[in-house]
């Protein structure tokens, strides 16, 4: 039996005072330990940015890599070892800037990822810049007039693209963040969580003030997560009400690793590492000559 | 006469087949017991424009393809004017009859032109009108008196997957080429006779060869994104994969190419992103993840004329002192550039236990004209049975299990390297990070720390300057010139020296450079006190090794043979630039 205290770091979050990430931190926690999944069967992938810093907090694998890439390397890292549970968890700024392509392309793989995307809708680290997410008109450094650019509307592009586990959560509701990474470790493909980061620093109009009022449960109107077709709708609710929650969920498309002929015997990192058989050269030089 | 010595060339558009033809008839030659040196030639594009295959023959080893040509099929009308000025007296020009070439390009003194209902007999033969490349290469094979039972064994082979018919079809056109060829055998001087009882022998290009090379040496991993001339490993490492137990990505990008390697690598698989310098250029930001993290990853750079997009289908050796420096900040790498064929298989094991042995990026520079050139070598060339898999300092399980205290990843060691273990195991529990870190893993911005990982990764480049292979020498020991080269201009100026000294002896050597990066300096000195002229021959415009030279070693190069404008040398071109420059 695997508790919290079994994932418990030994450096403090460098993180500001209220900041989304320690819920975030935590129900990841939560989640692992509910899954029985250890420290060291799962290793997560970071880019950077605050919330990238998040694996050096608990007890955990992982390789804090660099901007817009930890999709990229931990996809690589699945095709490796797909004995492993592989979570990247990163920002916005990562995730659907610089990361986006990559994202989009790990959807289509349906690749046994699941990616967590610490939304804030702005960017923390560097100072307070607006994101792929952040609302128009948004006055920041590099705005000081105003965002021009509309923001990206992630899990729409995720449905769109495939993806066959799409889900929103917020640490302002903790077990409910907790239980969808949960099922989204639980789901065998690409899995998608989007959380909701109150950064109570540089975006202060979207942190706890702005969501408690706001936020509800999908569960609780009984949506049907295989409509895929209510679910993108649903993506686009923003105002009043802003619903958490599995958007959408599939069964049964295959991921990437399970169809790569050389995975069939297990994973690549398990299989033996020896020098050619002889018959295996003989092979190779007859198509040589 | 003349036996089995000559160039044969056949010209056409893209698509029309000339270099998978020009190779089968390559290894039709090598299992007839002759040597060869393959050589296509063509465009950035899909269909028409110019491609021609180059196909040097002799009894004799051949490091690199010459200007003169013996022999000319043309498929295109555009063929014939584009080579007839490098066709020797005594040659002869094919070509199709159904061409329309001016009557004023069919005239040439001591050439005769030999027009050939080409795609007639193609047409009648294999019912395809593509098939006239079979045709011509029959009858080159009819002219020379090469033994056409070679050259069907090869179209047996190469066309099986396409069927009977094709295949019948095939074999079909090159007998009618054959005998059509005969006809004109008598007045034709150059002759290509089989050897009896030649052993056999491999026929390969440089991609072939380096791919076979990472394959045995336990590569196991591959990420790419087509690049010419990067691809082709791309391509091989594809068509092994399933049955070698390789996972073989096409990624998005370059970027992401990199990264998955990176991945793969972190995890424990030996990792390969094969690409070129445009590619490279996308990995630049991972280089430097892969340094600071210490992960061994290996970065094959097949080199074409840049900057930008530059050349795509061209030769160049532009890119040693970018891939040198490439990435932020300072971190140790290897930097190797196989010449040949045989350096291009060592290099492709050698560079994963180099990789793995100092948990750093090795990078292999290979280039368009050893990419692509073919060349016949003897079965033992590839010599598996030296091939190893060291792992380095790799912690076994049971090592992990025994471990008593903290695993510490990044570890100060005297020789720079940390004892490495992988993830999956309840001791290895640390972070990788590409912020700079204490010996857990943990982000420090602490100097000590900071100076004690900076100089733990800097003090592995005293064993791998232990790796470093020489220069190694070619010719005499006492000569006028001393050149150096690195990359596959090792074959043109190899037969350039050989040339030099047969004419007068004592004239030239050559000092040829593979490993780069650590740069073997005391080695190179040393070799160097004895050269009285010393001159660079290189493809590209700055002189990249020349400087390299005088950066570690303080000696300037005499003189400088540069070429720059996307073909590789030949020996007759840099025996030109000898008068001047040497």
């Amino acid at each position: 039996m695997l508790t919290r205290e079994d994932f418990a770091g030994r450096e403090r979050p460098t993180w500001c005072r209220g900041c989304g990430n320690f819920g975030i931190l935590n129900a990841i926690k939560m989640a692992l330990a509910e899954q029985e999944i250890a420290p060291h069967q799962v290793v997560m992938f970071t880019g950077i940015g605050c919330g990238s810093k998040l694996p050096h907090y608990m007890k955990v694998t992982g390789f804090h890599t660099i901007h817009g890439r930890s999709l990229a390397v931990a996809t690589g890292a699945r095709l490796a070892n797909h004995g492993l549970k592989i979570i990247a968890v990163h920002g916005d700024g990562d995730g659907y800037g610089m990361g986006l392509g990559h994202m989009l392309h790990a959807i289509r793989r349906n690749i046994g990822i699941v990616d967590i995307v610490q939304n804030n809708r702005v960017y923390g680290l560097t100072r307070g810049q607006y994101s792929p997410t952040s609302d128009p008109g948004m006055i920041t450094p590099t705005s000081p007039e105003g965002a021009i650019d509309r923001p990206a509307p992630p899990l729409a592009l995720a449905i769109t693209a495939g993806a066959t586990f799409v889900a929103r959560g917020y640490p302002g509701e903790l077990r409910h963040l907790a239980w969808l990474i949960g099922e989204a470790l639980q789901h065998p493909g690409y899995a998608l969580v989007d959380v909701l980061q109150p950064c109570v620093t540089y975006n202060r109009a979207s942190a706890y003030d702005f969501y408690n009022p706001r936020v509800y449960k999908l569960e609780e109107i009984g949506h049907d997560v295989t409509d895929k077709t209510a679910a993108w709708e649903l993506t686009y609710e923003w105002g009043e009400r802003i619903p958490i929650g599995i958007f959408y969920r599939v069964e049964g498309v295959p991921t990437y690793e399970e169809q790569v002929p050389a995975l069939k015997a297990g994973p690549l990192v398990k299989q033996p590492l020896g020098k050619l058989r002889p018959e295996q050269i003989e092979t190779l030089r007859a198509e040589v000559i | 006469m003349t036996i089995n010595n000559m160039t044969i060339r056949i010209g056409g558009a893209a698509g029309d087949g000339v270099e998978s033809s020009g190779a089968g008839f390559c290894k039709a030659l090598a299992r007839g017991g002759l040597h060869v040196f393959g050589l296509p030639d063509y465009y950035s594009r899909i269909r028409g424009g110019h491609n021609f295959f180059s196909i040097r023959v002799s009894e004799q080893p051949l490091y690199s393809h010459t200007e003169r040509v013996h022999l000319l099929l043309a498929l295109t009308e555009e063929t014939v004017p584009r080579h007839r000025d490098k066709i020797v007296e005594g040659g002869a020009i094919v070509y199709d009859s159904r061409l329309k070439v001016p009557p004023e390009q069919l005239a040439a003194k001591g050439i005769q032109f030999l027009p050939i209902p080409l795609s007639d007999m193609a047409e009648e033969k294999a019912g395809i009108v593509l098939a006239r490349n079979t045709v011509a290469l029959g009858v080159a094979a009819g002219l020379t008196g090469f033994d056409l039972d070679s050259m069907q064994s090869v179209i047996r082979q190469n066309f099986a997957r396409k069927g009977r018919a094709v295949v019948d079809g095939n074999l079909a056109a090159a007998e009618a080429g054959y005998l059509e060829g005969q006809k004109y055998a008598a007045d034709f001087p150059f002759k290509l006779k089989r050897i009896p009882d030649a052993p056999p022998r491999m026929v390969v290009n440089g991609t072939e060869a380096f791919s076979l090379g990472a394959l045995a040496g336990g590569c196991r991993f591959v990420a790419g994104y087509p690049m010419t001339p990067g691809s082709p490993v791309l391509h091989w490492m594809a068509a092994h994969a399933a049955h070698y137990g390789v996972v073989l990505k096409h990624t998005e990008d370059e970027i992401a190419a990199v990264n998955m390697a990176i991945g793969a690598a972190h995890m424990g698989a030996r990792a390969l992103v094969p690409t070129s310098g445009g590619g490279f250029s996308l990995m630049v930001e991972a280089l430097g993840l892969a340094g600071i993290t210490e992960t061994p990853v290996v970065i094959y750079n097949a080199q074409r004329p840049g900057p930008s997009t530059g050349l795509p289908t061209r030769h160049e050796q532009g890119d040693m002192l970018f891939m040198l420096y490439a990435s932020q900040g300072e971190f140790p790498r290897f930097l190797l550039a196989p010449g040949s064929h045989e350096e291009c298989f060592v290099t492709g094991w050698r560079a994963f236990n180099l990789a793995e042995k100092y948990q750093t990026p090795a990078l292999v520079l290979s280039d368009h004209y050893l990419a692509v050139a073919i060349r016949t070598l003897e079965l033992e060339v590839f010599d598996f049975e030296v091939v190893e898999i060291d792992r380095g300092e790799l912690l076994s399980e049971a090592e992990l299990d025994a471990l008593e205290g903290e695993y510490l990843r990044y570890r100060i060691t005297e020789s720079g390297v940390s004892p490495r273990a992988l993830p999956g195991h309840p001791k290895a529990v640390y972070m990788a990070a590409s912020n700079e870190h204490d010996e857990r893993g943990a982000i420090t911005e602490e100097p000590e720390m900071r100076t004690a990982q900076v100089e733990k990764r800097q003090r592995k480049l005293v064993g791998m300057a232990r790796e470093m292979s020489s220069p190694s020498p070619y010719g005499p020991l006492e000569v006028e010139v001393t050149f150096v080269s690195w990359g596959s201009t090792y074959g043109p100026l190899r037969e350039a020296v050989d040339r030099l000294n047969a004419e007068q002896a004592g004239r030239a050597n050559l000092l040829h450079f593979v490993g780069l990066w650590p740069f073997p300096t005391e080695a190179v000195t040393a070799a160097l006190e004895s050269a009285r002229r010393l001159v660079t021959v290189e493809v590209n415009a700055t002189a990249q090794l020349a400087t390299l030279i005088r950066a570690n070693t303080g000696r300037s190069v005499d003189a400088k043979i540069l070429k720059y404008d996307g073909r590789p040398f030949t020996p007759e071109y840099i025996l030109a630039c000898v008068p001047e420059e040497v």
